[in-house]
């Protein structure tokens, strides 16, 4: 990362030598096309707490509104399952009672495990081909990079039949199955960072008697960090945001305990498409299913950018 | 830090271990992903291929057909409607999605290095593709969305955003939304490799701003824009969430958004022709690949001119 921090710097002196430059027409210009796009970017999400935060009568009755209509928690208490039936169907809601709670909570297991899991094993795989020799790596690390090109629609419908065959469709561990073990991006990611690491710490720890899984553990977790971090909050992205597996490993949003929020909101966007939409309560799921993400963004946006300036350097 | 320069005095040549060790360390450390890439992507891979081949049902049946799935692939109108939609997607997605995500990468460059600014650009890319859709559903909605209130009160007529012409390029913005920021980033990152010596010497030479475009930054961006248009091609045409969200299972109106991935979990998972669903799944593999193929020999990636 250092030669991106100096190329950040560079570009920090280049951006105040532009500052100097006179007021455009041009730049004008070029304000107004970003301000555009920062309007495009977050009206949207404004839009969700907007409808999330209206009573769904009053909001048919005004769109246009820009401000929520007739101020209310009834939305995210109806897709919590925490308002009785019958008052749902008064309110104009989507006539069944949703659990967004155990939605919420199915998805945090099933992407805790992967998160959790995966980091390790990449972590450790990555140790092994940044640090230690034996026979067959380098042929070992060029499956790595073969597997990373490979998309993931030719993998899907394999999967599935191996799951189904171990009896895995509808149950957490066939949705958390397929990336528990790590993936060849999160190596390669890691190996990167691990390259860089001094040798001298790695040498002086083992005159002191470390084993080599003592360093791992003692050295080389510990300053490396940064970059585990930013593994961990992407796979804690991707998984969170996956629908596809989820939704046929899970039992296609049938099986209760299997369902994660995306494919709880897939189900209730395709049963309630068939009435009039329940906006409130889509839009309280969906600014409930993306707080954890927006939480996210808050605390580690920083980090994330910057480790995708470096998968553009790959 | 004290310690370890007193000892590098007296280090051996190399750390002294017995090579056994480290080997069978070193396969203990490697197992568990070794066993992920293997069990999960490569061997599903190599029989996503050979049941291709085969006429597959999931339970009772899966006998070797040679290459009868791909005869029938030949013949399938719907095969080639899939296709033709996915085109058709993939040709409003990224154009737009690749100028915008440059424009807005070079106006962060040359405007301000605020922080914020690449957060709010980036924030898209963080929110699953199912709320996305959702919410842009809504905002583009006929009767209640803001888009068609605007139109309203400007006195054009409304947009049905979602019927059978007008689902596709929808669902192209829609993506173009999510990505165009995480796109830009990627460009950005680009942008500061280029060094800002370069730009004075063309405003020397009397380089207009279009001219040292031409001549500076597009040719030393080219390995970013490869990976870029190569990454960003090959996830457009496999397009999936977007179109379960806003037209399963039907497809959409008049089918006008069944995309060839859409197709392909259709024959798998409702009709159960796994082996005929394999084969369209290796025919858009290799689509994609040869299109990656050509954009790299196009663009002949492995070379900067920055060298």
């Amino acid at each position: 990362m250092n030669s991106l921090d100096l190329q950040l710097q560079q570009s920090n002196q280049r951006a105040v030598g532009t500052q100097r430059r006179k007021l455009s027409w041009g730049r004008v210009l070029a304000w107004c096309f970003v301000g555009l796009w920062v309007f495009v970017t977050l009206f949207p999400v404004y839009w969700i707490a907007r409808m999330a935060f209206s009573t769904q009568k009053l909001l048919l009755a005004d769109p246009t509104n820009p401000f929520p209509a007739g101020l209310t928690l009834d939305a995210f208490r109806r897709v919590l399952g925490l308002l009785p039936l019958q008052m749902v169907i008064d309110e104009g809601g989507f006539p069944k009672v949703m659990h967004f709670g155990e939605y919420l909570l199915t998805t945090f297991i099933v992407t805790s495990a992967i998160t959790i899991g995966s980091t390790i094993f990449n972590a450790m795989a990555a140790y092994a081909f940044a640090r230690l020799r034996f026979p067959f790596r380098n042929r070992l690390f060029y499956l790595y990079i073969i597997v990373q090109i490979m998309p993931a629609v030719l993998g899907l419908i394999p999967n599935f039949i191996l799951i189904h065959s171990l009896g895995w469709v509808g149950t957490l561990q066939g949705i958390i199955a397929p990336s528990f073990l790590g993936s060849a991006f999160g190596v390669f990611f890691l190996r990167q960072f691990f390259l860089g690491i001094n040798r001298e710490l790695e040498e002086a720890a083992m005159l002191d008697g470390d084993t080599l899984i003592g360093i791992f553990w003692h050295v080389i977790l510990p300053i490396t960090l940064p970059a585990l971090t930013t593994i961990f909050v992407l796979a804690f992205m991707t998984s969170w945001n996956d629908l596809q597996w989820p939704y046929f490993a899970g039992g296609s949003g049938h099986i209760e305990g299997t369902t994660t929020l995306t494919v709880a909101m897939l189900s209730f966007r395709s049963q309630t498409q068939r009435g009039l939409p329940d906006y409130t309560g889509l839009m309280a799921g969906t600014l409930i299913s993306i707080i954890p993400m927006l939480a996210i963004f808050l605390v580690f946006g920083r980090k994330i950018v910057d480790s995708i300036q470096f998968q553009g350097y790959r | 830090m004290q310690a370890s320069r007193i000892t590098a005095y007296k280090r051996p040549p190399a750390l002294k271990l017995r090579p056994r060790t480290e080997t069978l360390i070193a396969w203990l450390f490697i197992l568990p992903s070794l066993v992920g890439i293997m069990v999960f992507v490569f061997i599903p891979a190599v029989r996503g291929i050979y049941l291709s081949f085969t006429n597959s049902d999931l339970l009772t049946r899966s006998d070797f057909i040679g290459l009868q799935n791909y005869q029938k692939l030949l013949n399938d109108a719907q095969f080639w409607s899939s296709l033709r939609i996915t085109v058709e997607y993939v040709l409003f997605n990224i154009p737009i999605q690749t100028v915008l995500a440059l424009t807005l990468a070079i106006l962060m460059t040359r405007l301000t290095k605020s922080n914020i600014l690449r957060g709010i650009v980036f924030l898209p890319y963080l929110l699953p593709m199912v709320m996305v859709t959702m919410v842009w559903l809504t905002l583009l909605d006929y009767d209640f969305g803001p888009v068609n209130s605007v139109l309203q009160l400007l006195g054009l007529a409304k947009i049905g955003f979602f019927n059978q012409t007008t689902i596709i390029p929808s669902l192209a913005w829609i993506n173009t939304w999510r990505y165009a920021g995480y796109v830009a980033l990627l460009f950005f990152a680009g942008l500061q490799s280029i060094p800002g010596e370069l730009y004075e010497a063309a405003t020397i030479d009397g380089a207009n701003e279009w001219q040292s475009f031409t001549h500076v930054t597009w040719p030393l961006l080219r390995p970013v824009t490869v990976f870029v248009l190569i990454t960003s091609v090959v996830g457009s045409f496999q397009v999936w969430d977007s179109v379960a969200v806003a037209a399963s299972p039907s497809g959409g109106p008049g089918g006008a958004s069944r995309v060839i991935f859409w197709y392909i979990t259709n024959v798998a998972f409702t009709q159960f022709n796994i082996g005929y669903a394999a084969a369209i799944a290796v025919a858009l593999f290799v689509i994609v690949l040869v299109i990656a193929l050509i954009q790299m020999w196009y663009f002949r990636a492995d070379s900067s001119d920055l060298g």
